[in-house]
């Protein structure tokens, strides 16, 4: 199969990334966020799990956690192209919900066919819902699951499960006596226990979930291949949202330094800021366009699909790496207090970086796909 | 590629591609009798310029070059046709033309700026490669700053006298004429600045001289030239007086490719010496080249050094698509003028790598007959900073970037 020269971005996708950016623009600003998530800088706190749930339910009544929810299953059934054009938005906004969690479990409910409708209904009527498959090493193997189904229940446990403490179900990957399975579990459900995480990133909670014998819904018995269709998609919404974190940094750090000034001059004006800032965009351009064309790959090349996802992803990673590092440096003395709002920004991107495979990872299994496995 | 373009074809482009395929069929060359350079900038020799040019002379005696300029200037009086007339070129695989500043820079220029006789005086001669140009902008004392060029020239009569010294010159070697800024007020900076075309060849030896500059390679292909009292013909100024300025902007904006003419392209012909600077190829010369107990390409760094390329590579390729699709754009210049600094960097990285995985063997150059693939790669990495300097350094792009895009405050 080939891709359309436009990514399959049309007229739909631009309207819906437009109006993303035109809510969070109105409704959610910058100030809101640091008063909603900073309002406690000190360290070691208890974990806490600050959203604005009245707009997350404004979003939810949008239908933008259903737009990957296939018609069939009474949603949307948008292409993954419109959908990371959203996630773009939501990433430069630093919204703290429950969204990308929800995606990822539709594209792997999708990838389960038959046996997922009932759980992708649950999204399309509104649920939230979250991945939990990692281990406590932080492996992104989903056979490295510590989490075991026997005797007719899960037990064990899920790492580092994102946005757990906003969700109303898990999508949990367990061992099985004949492989692996995927479980539809009600977080509230007896034998769940959620233990928040205290997390560097003030703009998500993350929480290690004990399972004690809980109940769930078996929606695959293979796991694997389930989540090997799924995770092109989960790994290029994740760089999209980066991108557009990416892009805040860049002009809020831009009219920084177009402002304040040092030895008569912008400091914009000085090659040193000049031209690492420009590095920055460069960046940002690389992992977005390499963003769209994995998530078109998603839409209609799925045999390329994880090769430029991928791309993608390693793209992203470098990229906030480097576009969070200038944006506190350049920021000077007040880049380095809690009142400057750089540093939400900082902290998200550093989450992101790992989150799904740093550059490293998604770059050696770029190598096995494109140079074929080291002898 | 070029049959994915195709199914866009006005008819005029449709039929016109189907001509250019057939001609090509026929007249493609074959094997070159000499060793070609890697590209034309580098042409050292008369047999391979003459080979070159029977080349240009054939593709535009058949209308496959200038084919959108008017009839009257020598052109083929077509609408949009170059770039499928380039297109076919290149999926022939044919040789590249010898005469890319005149095509690229000087046929463009000519054509919007000089007198109508000029133009069909001039421009015949440049599409058909019997006429080899060049561009004088540089000087020793001008290069990122090239508004400073300090070589002058009087009024006489109806004549105006040149003076100075012109550096980086391609071609000037062969070249009958040059394209050239010049000075003709010391008190304004940027309309002191006149635009003139001269022809170089008749004068050398009586105003002008044009010695070899050789390259960090050990290979020729530039020159400075050096006017000294050369007399040139009101008529050949291009517009104004002090216009020289803009009628610049118009070369530097079609040699970025961002001008209103697409030049004429030709190219892809496989030979000895040519070789592709792309990631898949140093792929193919990892799994080829021995370290330990396997090859290059089962070593972890190195292929995460691979996968680093492999992402610039196909990342700058996605941004030529998307700097199509309006939505996915904020700054309509943003990613056009990320091109030549990607473009030339990405190139030069790709060919560090390459001698990288050489190890040892990349020490051994060209004419050893131990060095693998004929040295080329250490050929093309030393050559690649010829693309991050020439036409704007990359530290001048990322002016050009923070300046027009960010909107940051200007350097100068």
């Amino acid at each position: 199969m080939t891709q359309p020269k436009n990514y399959g971005f049309g007229e739909e996708a631009a309207l819906l990334k437009e109006s993303a950016r035109k809510f969070f623009r109105e409704h959610f600003t910058t100030d809101k966020l640091h008063a909603l998530v900073a309002s406690d800088p000190t360290p070691g706190r208890a974990p806490q799990c600050q959203w604005d749930e009245t707009l997350w339910s404004q979003l939810v009544e949008l239908g933008w956690t259903m737009l990957a929810v296939p018609e069939e299953a009474g949603g949307v059934g948008m292409p993954v192209a419109a959908v990371a054009g959203l996630v773009e938005e939501v990433g430069r906004a630093a919204f703290p919900c429950p969204l990308l969690g929800t995606l990822n479990a539709t594209y792997a409910l999708v990838a389960c066919k038959q046996p997922g409708a009932t759980a992708l209904a649950d999204i399309a009527s509104g649920a939230a819902a979250t991945l939990a498959l990692t281990n406590r090493h932080g492996a992104w193997d989903p056979a490295a699951t510590e989490v075991e189904f026997r005797d007719g229940a899960l037990h064990g446990t899920a790492w580092f499960v994102q946005d757990a403490l906003k969700c109303d179900k898990l999508l949990v990957c367990a061992s099985t006596a004949a492989g692996h399975g995927l479980f539809w579990v009600d977080a509230a459900t007896a034998g769940v226990t959620v233990q928040a995480d205290g997390i560097v990133d003030l703009t998500r909670d993350q929480a290690h979930i004990t399972f004690d014998g809980a109940q769930g819904l078996e929606v695959s018995g293979n796991a694997l291949a389930v989540l090997h269709e799924a995770m092109p998609a989960i790994w290029t919404l994740l760089a999209a949202d980066m991108v557009g974190a990416g892009e805040w940094q860049l002009h809020t750090t831009v009219e920084y330094v177009s402002t304040r000034k040092q030895f008569d001059r912008p400091l914009g004006f000085f090659q040193a800021i000049k031209h690492p800032l420009v590095e920055v965009m460069v960046l940002i351009d690389e992992a977005k366009s390499l963003v769209y064309n994995a998530a078109c790959a998603c839409d209609s090349e799925p045999e390329k699909a994880a090769q430029y996802a991928h791309m993608a992803k390693a793209s992203a990673s470098d990229m906030a790496a480097y576009a969070s590092s200038r944006s506190v440096q350049s920021h000077g003395g007040i880049g380095f207090t809690w009142e400057c709002y750089v540093h939400l920004y900082f902290k998200r991107q550093k989450h992101s970086q790992v989150l799904w495979g740093d550059a490293a990872w998604h770059r050696a299994r770029l190598a096995d796909i494109v140079i074929g496995s080291a002898a | 590629m070029s049959d994915d373009s195709a199914r866009k074809d006005t008819p005029e482009q449709a039929e016109f591609r189907a001509y250019c395929r057939d001609w090509l069929q026929g007249n493609t060359p074959g094997e070159p009798p000499v060793r070609l350079p890697q590209t034309p900038l580098e042409i050292m020799t008369e047999e391979q310029l003459s080979y070159l040019q029977a080349w240009q002379k054939a593709a535009y005696d058949a209308g496959l070059i200038g084919c959108d300029y008017p009839q009257a200037v020598g052109g083929g009086g077509r609408k949009d046709c170059q770039r499928v007339a380039n297109e076919e070129m290149l999926a022939a695989r044919t040789p590249f033309l010898p005469n890319v500043i005149g095509l690229g820079m000087a046929a463009p220029t000519v054509f919007y700026h000089a007198r109508d006789e000029v133009k069909a005086e001039l421009l015949p001669r440049l599409f058909s490669g019997e006429d080899i140009w060049c561009q004088g902008f540089s000087e020793p004392g001008a290069g990122s700053d090239l508004a400073s060029v300090q070589t002058f020239a009087e009024p006489r009569g109806d004549k105006w006298v040149i003076n100075g010294h012109k550096v980086w010159t391609s071609l000037a070697h062969f070249a009958e004429w040059m394209i050239i800024l010049l000075r003709t007020d010391k008190s304004h900076k940027y309309d002191g600045l006149s635009y003139f075309v001269v022809p170089i060849r008749a004068a050398l030896g009586k105003g002008v001289t044009v010695r070899p500059l050789i390259k960090i390679t050990g290979e020729t292909g530039f020159n400075e030239v050096i006017f000294d009292n050369l007399e040139v013909d009101d008529r050949y100024r291009l517009d104004e007086l002090g216009k020289g300025w803009q009628v610049a902007m118009t070369t530097l904006l079609h040699e970025r490719g961002a001008g209103e003419l697409q030049g004429p392209r030709s190219g892809g012909m496989k030979n000895r010496s040519s070789h592709n600077i792309t990631t898949s190829a140093v792929i193919d010369l990892a799994r080829n080249t021995r370290r330990g107990a396997g090859t290059a390409a089962d070593d972890v760094l190195l292929r995460d050094k691979l996968m680093r390329q492999l992402i610039r590579e196909e990342g700058l390729k996605q941004n030529q698509r998307r700097s199509r699709v309006q939505a996915l754009l904020d700054h309509p210049m943003r990613l056009p003028l990320q091109n030549k600094l990607l473009a030339s960097e990405i190139a030069q990285s790709i060919a560090a790598l390459a001698v990288e995985v050489e190890g040892m063997a990349s020490s051994l150059y060209m004419g050893d007959s131990n060095a693998p693939a004929g040295g080329q790669w250490p050929l093309s990495y030393m050559n690649s900073y010829g693309m991050t300097i020439a036409a704007g350094t990359s530290e001048v792009q990322r002016n050009i970037l923070g300046e027009r895009v960010l909107g940051l405050p200007k350097s100068k």
